[in-house]
């Protein structure tokens, strides 16, 4: 990349009582925006770590009117955006006009719903994901409807690490270019700071997430100097 | 949606080209004479159809009841029709590898069966508890070369096993058929498998016709999620004078006590809390044990065409050992809740769909005793 266009380093971490504290040490760490996952019982479009964190959270009571207190909580110790990122059958229960509205009052700057795909519910504002199967057709129905930037799942698969960035992703990413006018941040299997930089040299951004929970189980400190990490690769990857 | 309010697609953005392309196949295979015939000479000369229609004179004395018989299929459930169906369309796609999630483990069964008549890899979910009181079959699915995946977290059921199936499509897609067992799941499913069940349906209601020169007074089928119901249904819904029942497991009665609600990729109704979040069913039936159903099944509910009940486990139990020692008929735990409801209709001529036989259920069976 010309020009040192700054990388966007999108962290995920589940809704909890301690999210507050881990939202703020992800920022301090040079987080660009949270992902705050409010657990969903059947979660497809996750692996086993996010889904055990989802059914740890749901076993601390982590319902939707939890999830967005929680929200609101974190909202007042950040300056970055937060995003809640879930599953089609919270909103079907809470209301699909209510939920992005009281999201939104809770701090929300966007939605993701993970099984919610591009063309299904269209007046629901949200990030849309893109995978490696879409079609042009597809690619450019989620970047016409997208809110903001488009969420580039790197992989054929669910939510986890992989030991190396797909293969798939330079194909996407380009293909993603040619329909879309909003950042693309690449997300699904990025853990360590060398993949962050390689998916970076490509994508506008990247999302982490199972690993971020992972280390996020050892605290605040931890995921701090974690982030950290991955902002100090995406940064000399673009210096 | 195709279900009134209910079905849809709600699924991560990489199964839907997948789920077109399906659709597009299926829709192809639908208008393709060979794809029938071809289906017609399995039903007939692999599976065992047509299956008899058997008067259950002593089971219900006073009325004529009929059972329909897909215990007598091959594999000993109605499964196979779907799993043939879907395996043969799965080979015009160009799949090579078949995964598929059970609970009774009569879908895992009868896709394995397919698997190895046809030489597709074959791989099949199941969660660790229903492994456990479904061992026999178990051991079956073995020998017919499938590998039975065990699912260890959550319920341990068939919801689990249906959620790792979908997580493997996923990661897999692009050689992998998922061949779903019930008329559950995000478009085209629940059409698909209600279209390959219908054969039992339209075969019931010939039958009936050629026994007693007129249409029964009402069918009625267990639901779980539901594929032996609505191929059953299918072959009577537009017969207004035959009234149609669905028999739930009472402590799985996702159309009796659930609400709308998201799983599995339909919006359908379900069993699920005030956030959504799916709750566990209870039933001795591992086929029935599932907080989920067919999206049509609720849009059935709704229109008031199809009257749901349900029984419960002491009430099917009942009714598995009166078939043994009136008809020497041992039916599985799933249709023994139809059974459980079939005598205490109005009517003179009731069909009943026995959807399964019941050996699988004997350890389960004699240990309530």
């Amino acid at each position: 990349m010309s020009g040192a266009a700054t990388k966007t380093l999108v962290i995920y971490l589940m809704a909890g009582r301690d999210t507050p504290e881990l939202a703020a040490a992800a920022e301090a760490g040079g987080a660009d925006l949270v992902e705050i996952g409010f657990p969903f019982s059947d979660p497809l479009a996750d692996g086993p770590v996010i889904r055990r964190a989802a059914e740890r959270a749901l076993a601390e009571g982590m319902r939707t009117r939890a999830c967005l207190e929680c929200l609101a909580l974190t909202r007042a110790r950040l300056s970055v955006p937060l995003v809640p990122m879930t599953y089609s059958s919270l909103l079907e229960a809470y209301g699909w006009e209510r939920f992005p509205e009281d999201a939104r009052a809770a701090g929300a700057a966007s939605l993701i719903v993970a099984d919610l795909p591009a063309g299904e519910r269209p007046e629901l504002r949200r990030v849309q994901l893109v995978a490696p199967t879409s079609t042009e057709e597809r690619l450019r129905l989620a970047a016409d409807q997208t809110d903001g930037w488009l969420y580039l799942v790197t992989v054929t698969g669910t939510t986890g690490a992989r030991s190396e960035v797909s293969p798939a992703l330079a194909g996407l990413v380009e293909r993603a270019r040619r329909v879309a006018a909003v950042p693309l941040y690449a997300g699904f299997g990025i853990s360590t700071p060398e993949q962050a930089a390689a998916a970076a040299a490509i994508a506008d951004g990247v999302v982490v997430g199972s690993r971020a929970v992972e280390v996020a189980e050892a605290g605040a400190p931890a995921l701090e100097r974690y982030v950290r990490s991955l902002r100090a690769a995406l940064d000399s990857n673009t210096s | 949606m195709s279900y009134g309010e209910y079905g849809g697609r709600y699924v991560p953005e990489t199964l839907i080209p997948a789920l077109d392309e399906l659709e597009a196949g299926w829709r192809e295979a639908k208008g393709d004479p060979d794809f029938a015939a071809e289906l017609d000479r399995l039903g007939r000369e692999y599976a065992g159809r047509p299956t008899p229609l058997t008067l259950a004179e002593r089971f219900a004395p006073g009325k004529r009841l009929y059972l329909k018989r897909e215990d007598l299929l091959h594999t000993g459930a109605h499964k196979l029709n779907n799993a043939l169906g879907q395996a043969v369309l799965a080979r015009r796609l160009g799949k090579t590898r078949i995964i598929a999630e059970t609970g009774a483990g009569q879908h895992g069964v009868a896709t394995a069966t397919v698997c190895a008549r046809f030489g597709l890899e074959c791989v099949v979910y199941m969660g660790a508890e229903d492994m456990r009181r479904q061992h026999p079959n178990v051991e079956r699915m073995g020998l017919l070369g499938a590998e039975v995946r065990p699912v260890e977290f959550g319920t341990k059921t068939l919801k689990e096993a249906t959620s790792e199936a979908i997580r493997d499509w996923i990661t897999n897609v692009e050689t992998t058929h998922y061949l779903i067992g019930s008329c559950v799941g995000p478009e085209p499913y629940p059409e698909i498998v209600r279209d390959l069940q219908s054969v039992l349906g339209r075969e019931a209601r010939a039958q009936v016709l050629e026994a007693e020169g007129r249409l029964p007074d009402a069918a009625i089928a267990c639901v779980g999620g539901g594929s032996n119901a609505i191929g059953m249904f299918a072959g009577f819904l537009d017969d207004h004078e035959v009234r149609l029942y669905g028999v739930e497991a009472a402590g799985a009665a996702s159309l009796g006590a659930g609400r709308a609600g998201v799983l599995h990729g339909a919006r359908s109704s379900l069993l699920a809390d005030e956030d959504g979040q799916i709750l566990d069913a209870d039933s001795i039936s591992a086929g029935l044990d599932y907080p989920g159903v067919g999206p049509e099944h609720a849009q059935l509910r709704d229109s008031g065409r199809v009257t749901y009940l349900s029984a419960t486990d002491d009430e099917a139990l009942a009714a598995f050992g009166r078939l043994a020692e009136t008809e020497g008929i041992i039916p599985a735990l799933e249709p023994a809740h139809a059974l459980a409801r079939a005598g205490k209709l109005d009517g003179d001529v009731i069909v009943v769909c026995l959807s399964g036989r019941g050996d699988k259920d004997l350890d389960q069976v004699l240990a309530r005793r």
